[in-house]
C-alpha cells in the first residue's frame, strides 16, 4: 500500500518553523495546532487576533458574458442580487436538492466571479460545473494553485490588515483588490469564526512574507482544531460533518441560502422541502452535564450528532444534531448515546456563543 | 505545558500509563508522552469506586479538544478512589500528569504482576 503524497501549502516552512502539529487532511499536510495550544489559539481570536492558513481550500474562477446565468443554475442563492465587489454563500445541489459543497462566492467584475470551495469538494465542482455548463458562453478555471488564502480573524484583525493596506479595507461581506505589503491581493470581508476580520487571497509566493508580518505585529498562528471550535460555537455548518449529499438545505437551516424562483439545479427538490417540512431538523445543543457528544454519537429516539466539541468559550460541552423535526424546538431535551453512556442534551437557539451572551 | 519528564519512581506500561505502588496500593496516571499526543485535556470520565480494573484493558476516558482517547489499565486491581478533582479541573491532566493529574487508586490483585512493567529508562527507550 502506498500513502498518497500529501500536498502543503506555501506556508508549509513557516508552520514547521512556528512548531505546528501537522496533519493530513483531506489530501493537504495541514496545522492542527501550534505549540501554545488550541484554547490560547481559540481565546486569541476571540479576543485580540489570530492567523489562519486556509491555502487548502479550492478557487474557481468562472467568467464570460453567460457568467451570471451560468452561476444561477448551479449555485442555491440569487446570484443576480450579488453586486460587483460582494460576497455571498450559496449551496451546490444535486437534482435532489442533496448538498455537494457549500461555497462563498466574490463577484470581481460583472462577468468574473470567484468561487472558494471546501477542498474535498473542490475536484467535484469544477467537474460538476463544467458538466452543467452546455450552452452557457462561460470560462471555468480551475484556479486553486492560483492563490495562497489566509484568514485574519478576531476584534484587531481589521486593525492590523489595515496597517499594512494601501487603502480602506473592503466592509463585512465586501471584497475588493488592495496592496497589502506591497502585494496585490483580494481582501473579502468574510470567516469562518464569529468574529470580525478579513481573508486574503494571495499569490501563493506572496503568502508567507504577508503572513510573517502579521504574526511579527502579534497575530497568533491558529490551527484547524481552533478554527473547528471557533465555526462550532456559532454554528457556522462543516461540510462532511453538519452537510452532505444526504442532505438538502431546508433540513440543515440554510432555506435562507436558496432562492427556489431562479430554477437552479435542485430547486425543485429543496421547494417541496420548504413547502411539505423535513422529517429532521439540524440543530445547536448544549450537553447538560458530564461528557462530549461527538459526530457519528446517535440520539436516542432518533437523530444524529454531526459535530461535537468542548466549547473553550462557554466552557461546556456542544454540538450539532440533525433531530426529528417534532423534538427540535429550543429548549427540548434529548439523550445521546456516546459511547454506551447516555449523556443529556437540550436544544439551543443559535449562536451558541455570541459577544453579548459572553458579556 | 510542563517540560517532558519520566520520574525515576514509576512504573511504565507501554500504552503510556505509569502507576506508582506504595504499601500494596497503586496510583495510575497517563504519561507525559501520552497528554502531550492527546494535546489539552478537556474532560475525565471516571470509572466508580469499587469498580475491577484488570492490566491492559481500559478503566476511563479521557477527551481532548479533538477526540477520546481509552485510558488503560497498568495492572489488575480494585478502585479504591478517583481524583475528583479531575471533574473540575481536567487541565491537571496536561500541566502535572505525574501529581495533581492523578486518575485513581487500586488495591492490586497480584502485587507480582508489577514486575512485568518497564522502569523509566526502558520506557523511554520505546517512545
Amino acid at each position: 500500500m502506498t500513502t498518497p503524497t500529501l500536498k502543503r501549502t506555501p506556508l508549509f516552512a513557516a508552520h514547521v518553523a512556528a512548531d505546528a502539529k501537522l496533519v493530513p487532511f483531506t489530501g493537504w499536510e495541514m496545522p492542527v495546532q501550534y505549540a501554545t495550544g488550541i484554547r490560547r489559539e481559540h481565546d486569541a481570536v476571540r479576543d485580540r487576533v489570530g492567523v489562519f492558513d486556509v491555502s487548502h481550500m479550492g478557487e474557481i474562477e468562472v467568467c464570460g458574458p453567460d457568467a451570471e446565468p451560468f452561476l444561477q443554475h448551479v449555485y442555491s442563492n440569487d446570484v443576480e442580487r450579488l453586486a460587483v465587489g460582494g460576497a455571498q454563500y450559496a449551496l451546490i445541489c444535486n437534482e435532489d436538492g442533496g448538498m455537494l459543497d457549500d461555497v462563498f462566492t466574490y463577484r470581481l467584475a460583472p462577468e468574473r466571479y470567484l468561487t472558494v470551495t471546501n477542498a474535498a469538494n473542490h475536484d467535484r465542482d469544477v467537474a460538476w460545473l463544467r458538466s452543467h455548463a452546455g450552452g452557457f458562453d462561460v470560462e471555468i478555471v480551475d484556479a486553486a494553485d492560483r492563490y495562497a488564502m489566509l484568514a485574519v480573524q478576531g476584534p484587531r484583525a481589521r486593525e492590523l490588515v489595515q496597517a499594512i493596506a494601501d487603502k480602506p479595507l473592503p466592509e463585512r461581506m465586501q471584497a475588493d483588490t488592495r496592496i497589502i505589503l506591497g502585494r496585490e491581493a483580494l481582501v473579502c470581508g468574510t470567516g469562518y469564526t464569529g468574529e470580525d476580520g478579513v481573508e486574503l487571497l494571495l499569490d501563493p509566493d506572496d503568502a508567507p512574507a504577508v503572513w510573517d508580518e502579521l504574526l511579527r505585529r502579534g497575530a497568533t498562528p491558529c490551527g484547524l482544531a481552533a478554527r473547528d471550535t471557533l465555526r462550532l460555537e456559532v454554528n457556522y455548518h462543516l461540510y462532511g460533518n453538519d452537510l452532505s449529499a444526504d442532505r438538502n438545505p431546508i433540513e440543515a437551516g440554510l432555506g435562507w441560502a436558496c432562492a427556489e424562483r431562479t430554477g437552479f439545479i435542485g430547486s425543485r427538490a429543496i421547494a417541496a422541502a420548504r413547502a411539505d417540512g423535513t422529517a429532521q431538523k439540524l440543530v445547536a445543543f448544549k450537553i447538560d452535564g458530564p461528557g462530549i457528544a461527538r459526530q457519528g454519537n446517535l440520539v436516542v429516539g432518533g437523530g444524529e450528532v454531526t459535530s461535537g466539541t468542548m466549547s473553550p468559550s462557554l466552557g461546556v460541552a456542544i454540538g450539532m444534531a440533525y433531530l426529528p423535526s417534532e423534538r427540535a424546538a429550543v429548549g427540548e431535551t434529548f439523550e445521546i448515546d456516546v459511547r454506551g453512556k447516555r449523556r443529556s442534551a437540550v436544544v439551543a437557539s443559535r449562536p451558541l456563543y455570541s459577544k453579548e451572551s459572553d458579556g | 505545558m510542563a517540560d517532558a519528564s519520566y520520574p525515576d519512581d514509576l512504573l511504565y506500561h507501554p500504552d503510556h500509563d505509569w502507576a506508582r505502588i506504595q504499601d500494596g496500593v497503586a496510583t495510575f496516571g497517563i504519561t507525559w508522552f501520552a497528554q502531550d499526543a492527546l494535546g489539552e485535556v478537556v474532560f475525565f470520565d471516571p470509572p466508580e469506586v469499587g469498580s475491577s480494573v484488570t492490566a491492559g484493558e481500559s478503566y476511563a476516558e479521557v477527551e481532548s479538544v479533538k477526540a477520546v482517547s481509552d485510558v488503560i489499565a497498568p495492572l489488575t486491581g480494585e478502585i479504591v478512589e478517583v481524583n475528583t478533582t479531575l471533574a473540575d479541573a481536567p487541565e491537571a491532566i496536561n500541566d502535572d500528569p505525574y501529581g495533581a493529574g492523578w486518575m485513581v487508586r487500586v488495591t492490586l490483585s497480584d502485587p507480582a504482576q508489577a514486575d512485568g512493567l518497564m522502569d523509566s529508562e526502558t520506557y523511554v527507550g520505546t517512545l
